[in-house]
């Protein structure tokens, strides 16, 4: 097993925002993770690629909190911790996108933003009467998309139904951006989209990175993968098979070591 | 190495997706392509209750014209009037049809309580404020027991009220022994809710005003509040509501218990209206509830509609009845409109949701 880093020693001298040692999950007699290991650098986007069964989602609900591991231990900003239910993990500052978008389609863009993190009122309205401070979060949720460049989305009172899939997918990540997090993983976030969508996404995935958000990226999509990772970590049978970066290896070298053709 | 840039199908818990956007250029996403007709679509997808509000404004016009009797002040106080019980109880019946819900025994469990309230006050010498209280106990406590097995066991809401609806009428007419109890006999606060005022010369009971309240009161908390938003994500969909952080079985839970207390003060508009507490009352109520809420524009799949639009069915509903006997038809005709009317009002909700940009 080979590591390649990218800027050779200035990566590894500083500290992963979140990093995984040798996770182990298994699900009765089938190994889903056997000793994974990943780091997650402040401001990169690691793209996580792997066949069907590689363990790539068993990995990333370990680190989300959807799972909990067997063995191996995982430290946010080089403290360990425990995750129990998803909930831990975005308390502690992982926010995931998951694939099916998991928005609220017939709530507005700003209540979607804000769906279980309202904003009450100042004074009595919001302590006693618990009335959401609507035009606060709707100006609030203005400034995160034009800070995410966004600039489809300017009504923030459209329900999310009537947007196109990109549109809710960027919802869906602004969401995840918006809270002060401090990794944002995405689970295939442009296998439902078209290829203007998909660019758009891309787009977004670059402008978190630029904001100093790491971002963690699952996708099939090698194109994809390669056009914004900073490097890509290949799972193969529930081991990680390699960390490469696309300057070092190309899309034909991930493949085979994905698939096992060849060793990084 | 499966490229997925193709448009596959559309991810759980989203609606199908109209024609691909993919390749259509930014600016054309926003330029208008539609036609009047999915205008309209959009705009009453957006505020369902204006649909309801457009059929409540004609039939109202056309019953005038029918007959002079109808617009009456006289008549359109009794239409208030016996509008208040099933206006009151759809409020409930709305909340928990927001939850993708459905509550088959409200009626059923409001007949329990106002025979709890009418009984111990006149048989066991309860005092009427204490009386009131153990109804809404008894309102509380149905709620609750729908909500347990909702969230609990995750029994589909159909087969639970469907349950409780049996438990609840077997349980009022073991308790009342069948017996109904008049008003006369009741102290004064019961029977308070069927009192009149005027405002403008038409007449208004206290029981319409309290629905009124009601209305607003909930409209208020639906729009105004972070329980309110909850609501209709959890209805909309469980599981994203679940994944932003919302407790959907508390949610749940506390939408059947406001919808019991909500159905303990419609046992207390019942009996002033009827100015009596019978056990055998309220038995097409259940049914009733639902058909406001549906003709009103809520959808039964969750997550969409207002209470306003449930004001406005149970006045529909109301308008046909008593505009119909006004016109000198059977009865019958009454029942038979309603059931057009909710087979009209479910099929214009099912074309609104085909709605896309």
């Amino acid at each position: 097993m080979t590591i390649a880093t990218p800027a050779g020693a200035a990566t590894e001298t500083r500290t992963p925002v979140l990093q995984a040692r040798r996770l182990v999950k298994t699900f009765g007699r089938v190994v889903g993770l056997d000793g994974v290991s990943l780091e997650l650098y402040p401001g990169e986007v690691l793209a996580v690629i792997g066949d069907n069964g590689a363990g790539k989602s068993t990995l990333i609900k370990c680190l989300t909190g959807a799972y909990v591991p067997d063995e191996g231990e995982i430290f946010l900003d080089g403290q360990p911790v425990h995750f129990k239910r998803p909930q831990d993990a975005r308390a502690a500052g992982i926010e995931t996108v998951y694939q099916n978008l998991a928005v609220s389609p017939a709530l507005d863009v700003a209540s979607n933003l804000f769906l279980g993190r309202e904003v009450r009122m100042k004074g009595i309205l919001g302590s006693v009467f618990r009335v959401v401070d609507q035009k606060g979060m709707r100006k609030q949720a203005r400034e995160q998309l034009t800070s995410l460049g966004i600039s489809t989305l300017q009504d923030v009172t459209v329900p999310v139904e009537n947007l196109s899939g990109g549109q809710r997918q960027a919802v869906a990540v602004a969401r995840a951006a918006a809270f002060g997090s401090k990794v944002v993983v995405l689970d295939e976030p442009t296998a439902a989209l078209g290829v203007r969508e998909s660019n758009q996404v891309l787009e977004l995935v670059k402008r978190l990175r630029d904001q100093g958000i790491p971002v963690i990226l699952i996708s099939h999509n090698m194109p994809h993968v390669f056009e914004v990772a900073d490097r890509i970590h290949i799972q193969r049978l529930g081991k990680r098979a390699a960390t490469i970066t696309p300057e070092s290896h190309s899309m034909t070298d991930a493949v085979a070591i994905m698939t096992g053709a060849s060793q990084a | 190495m499966s490229q997925h840039t193709t448009e596959p199908a559309p991810a759980p818990g989203q609606p199908a997706s109209g024609p691909p956007t993919s390749a259509l250029d930014l600016a054309e996403e926003f330029l208008d392509r539609s036609t009047p007709l999915s205008r309209i679509r959009n705009v009453l997808h957006r505020y369902p209750a204006i649909s309801p509000a457009i059929v409540l404004v004609i039939a109202v016009i056309v019953f005038g014209l029918l007959n002079d009797r109808f617009l009456n002040p006289a008549n359109l106080s009794l239409i208030t009037q016996q509008v208040a019980v099933v206006g009151t109880l759809a409020v409930a019946q709305t909340l928990v049809i927001l939850t993708a819900g459905i509550d088959l025994s409200v009626g059923a469990a409001m007949v329990l309580s106002s025979m709890v309230i009418a009984q111990t006050s006149v048989n066991q010498g309860v005092p009427a404020v204490l009386a009131l209280l153990l109804g809404l106990i008894v309102g509380l406590a149905a709620g609750a027991l729908n909500g347990v097995l909702v969230t609990r066991l995750k029994l589909p809401p159909f087969i639970v009220t469907l349950g409780t609806l049996s438990i609840f009428v077997a349980l009022t007419l073991l308790y009342s022994g069948g017996a109904t109890v008049r008003g006369g006999e009741m102290p004064e606060l019961l029977t308070w809710t069927g009192s009149t005022f005027d405002i403008g010369g038409v007449n208004f009971t206290v029981g319409v005003l309290l629905m009124l309240l009601l209305y607003v009161a909930i409209a208020l908390i639906l729009s105004k509040t972070a329980w309110g938003r909850h609501v209709y994500a959890v209805g909309d969909d469980p599981e994203a509501a679940r994944l932003a952080g919302i407790s959907v079985n508390r949610v749940l839970m506390s939408v059947y218990l406001t919808a019991g207390a909500i159905l303990a003060l419609a046992a207390w508009i019942q009996i002033g209206r009827t100015n009596a507490a019978s056990p055998n009352a309220g038995a097409e109520l259940n049914l009733d509830s639902i058909t406001a809420v549906v003709i009103g524009g809520t959808s039964l799949f969750g997550g969409r509609g207002t209470v306003w639009g449930t004001l406005l069915g149970a006045l529909i509903v109301g308008v046909f009845r008593n505009g119909l006997s006004l016109a000198g038809l059977d009865v019958l005709w009454q029942t038979f409109a309603v059931g057009v009317l909710i087979i009209v009002a479910v099929s214009v909700d099912q074309w609104i949701r085909k709605v896309r940009k």
